[in-house]
């Protein structure tokens, strides 16, 4: 706990780069999953061939990708840029499997509704279908930010930055304080991504806290 | 694309396989320490899980269990347990084990709050006692979760072993770690595809796991070694032409465990 406090500048530093490196993927992956998976969505080959797809990718060990990717891709191995295409690759997995899930769940009357007032079909997506879909992409989100922060921590053992290089520098000069602060500093980076995310997705839902009060 | 010949190449010379360093022993390491955080994981997550599902007391503890558990960082624990406690089995097994429990504490949590109530108050109207519910229809209609539960927490597992290399214990990280360490890129993507076919055979033999324990299909009673009593399975539930769309709706099965979140 000492040494979090008496290092906090360099606490603040690598915490900056950890975030970098594990939540802009978070975006990127949003980004492509939800038009992917709403495209997606109304054919079954398309929606199938995205599940399969998507488990396998999600099936291989993010160290691994790590060391794979400057092979497939043009980067350098040891380069932020494979961290942050790996840990995209895995956040658009994940979320693309739960859209299409999210969108069978909304209730047929609702979209009966926004057909018979008019809506045209993008609208409707938009408008309609979407936005009722948040809850379950918030859910994914939070699950994926907080993986990917401790993924990103694992790969300090291949040379990548941030938080995680307290571990290996601790554990190399015998220092049990500097890992035990480096465990707390992610920890709480954590946990307060993750309540971030679950605050932002309160906020765009206003309906689902009117329905809880009525 | 050099690096993946001399990958290839290394894999494929049956000089590396042998001895004490060689792939065999490394892979079957690798399998040691996964299969014994996955054991210890299932015996504290599937206890607490169903507990907590057939009570329905304590889901709060999942929910922020859970979540805490998944913001530890596993390299973390581990290197701190290796200063505190040595080398050996110790540190990785409880290391793993945060990846291991979360997934298997919410599949199990969640398959067992999610049986139909109606097949419950059933069993317990024919004077089923408490433990009957749970083991004889609350468990075989949870299964399906709590296996895939299993499934996510031994993929987990499998892809994070690689870690225990870096202190100083041995696994397929060993050719990862090292690789990298002496710049010999080819031998760290020799342990990195060894780990990806090995975290693809685990998962698609879970996978067939789950598919297969899905309820009122019967498709374990065709299976030589059958998980349920067979008596029990012909009481508990009717031929599968009866069954109809009834147990779980909006269920899909074969899905990682995103289930508790709240």
């Amino acid at each position: 706990m000492n040494y979090l406090l008496t290092h906090l500048d360099k606490a603040w530093a690598l915490t900056i780069i950890h975030l970098r490196l594990s939540l802009i993927p978070v975006v990127l992956g949003l980004v492509i999953a939800v038009p992917l998976g709403a495209y997606v969505w109304r054919s079954t080959a398309l929606r199938r061939l995205t599940t399969v797809t998507a488990s396998i990718i999600f099936t291989i060990p993010s160290l691994a990708l790590f060391v794979v990717l400057p092979l497939i891709i043009p980067t350098r191995i040891l380069d932020e840029a494979n961290v942050i295409v790996a840990l995209t690759l895995y956040t658009t997995a994940l979320l693309v499997r739960a859209v299409p899930e999210a969108l069978d769940n909304v209730p047929g009357q609702v979209r009966d509704a926004a057909t018979a007032v008019g809506y045209t079909r993008l609208a409707q997506m938009l408008k309609v279908e979407l936005p009722l879909s948040i809850p379950v992409l918030i859910a994914g989100l939070r699950v994926v930010a907080v993986t990917n922060i401790s993924m990103v921590s694992v790969g300090s053992v291949i040379g990548i930055g941030g938080l995680g290089t307290w571990f290996t520098e601790g554990y190399q000069a015998d220092k049990s304080d500097q890992i035990v602060a480096g465990i707390i500093a992610i920890f709480l980076l954590a946990i307060v991504v993750d309540v971030l995310i679950m605050l932002a997705g309160r906020a765009i839902t206003p309906w689902a806290r009117t329905k809880a009060a009525s | 694309m050099n690096f993946l010949h001399q990958a290839l190449a290394y894999i494929f010379t049956a000089a590396n396989w042998g001895g004490k360093a060689g792939l065999a022993a490394r892979i079957l390491e690798h399998l040691q320490y996964t299969a014994v955080a996955v054991v210890v994981s299932a015996l504290i997550a599937i206890p607490v899980g169903l507990l907590i599902g057939h009570t329905g007391r304590g889901t709060f503890l999942v929910v922020t269990g859970v979540n805490a558990l998944r913001a530890l960082p596993t390299l973390g624990v581990l290197l701190l347990g290796v200063l505190l406690w040595g080398l050996g089995l110790l540190p990785p097994t409880v290391a793993l084990m945060l990846l291991g429990i979360p997934p298997l504490l919410a599949g199990t949590y969640a398959g067992i709050a999610n049986v139909d109530p109606k097949v419950v108050d059933a069993a317990r109207s024919m004077g089923m006692t408490e433990t009957q519910v749970l083991t004889r229809v609350e468990v075989p209609n949870a299964l399906p979760l709590i296996l895939g539960g299993l499934r996510t927490a031994t993929l987990q597992i499998v892809a994070t072993a690689t870690v225990a290399a870096y202190a100083s214990l041995g696994g397929l990280g060993r050719y990862l770690i090292d690789g990298i360490k002496i710049r010999q890129f080819h031998i760290a993507l020799v342990g990195a595809l060894l780990v990806t076919v090995l975290a693809l055979v685990l998962d698609g033999m879970l996978a067939l796991a789950v598919w297969a324990s899905v309820p009122g299909a019967g498709r374990l009673r065709r299976m030589p070694q059958p998980l349920l009593d067979d008596e029990v399975d012909l009481e508990a539930r009717p031929p599968a032409s009866q069954m109809g769309p009834t147990s779980r709706p909006g269920y899909e099965r074969g899905d990682p465990s995103l289930t508790v979140d709240g």
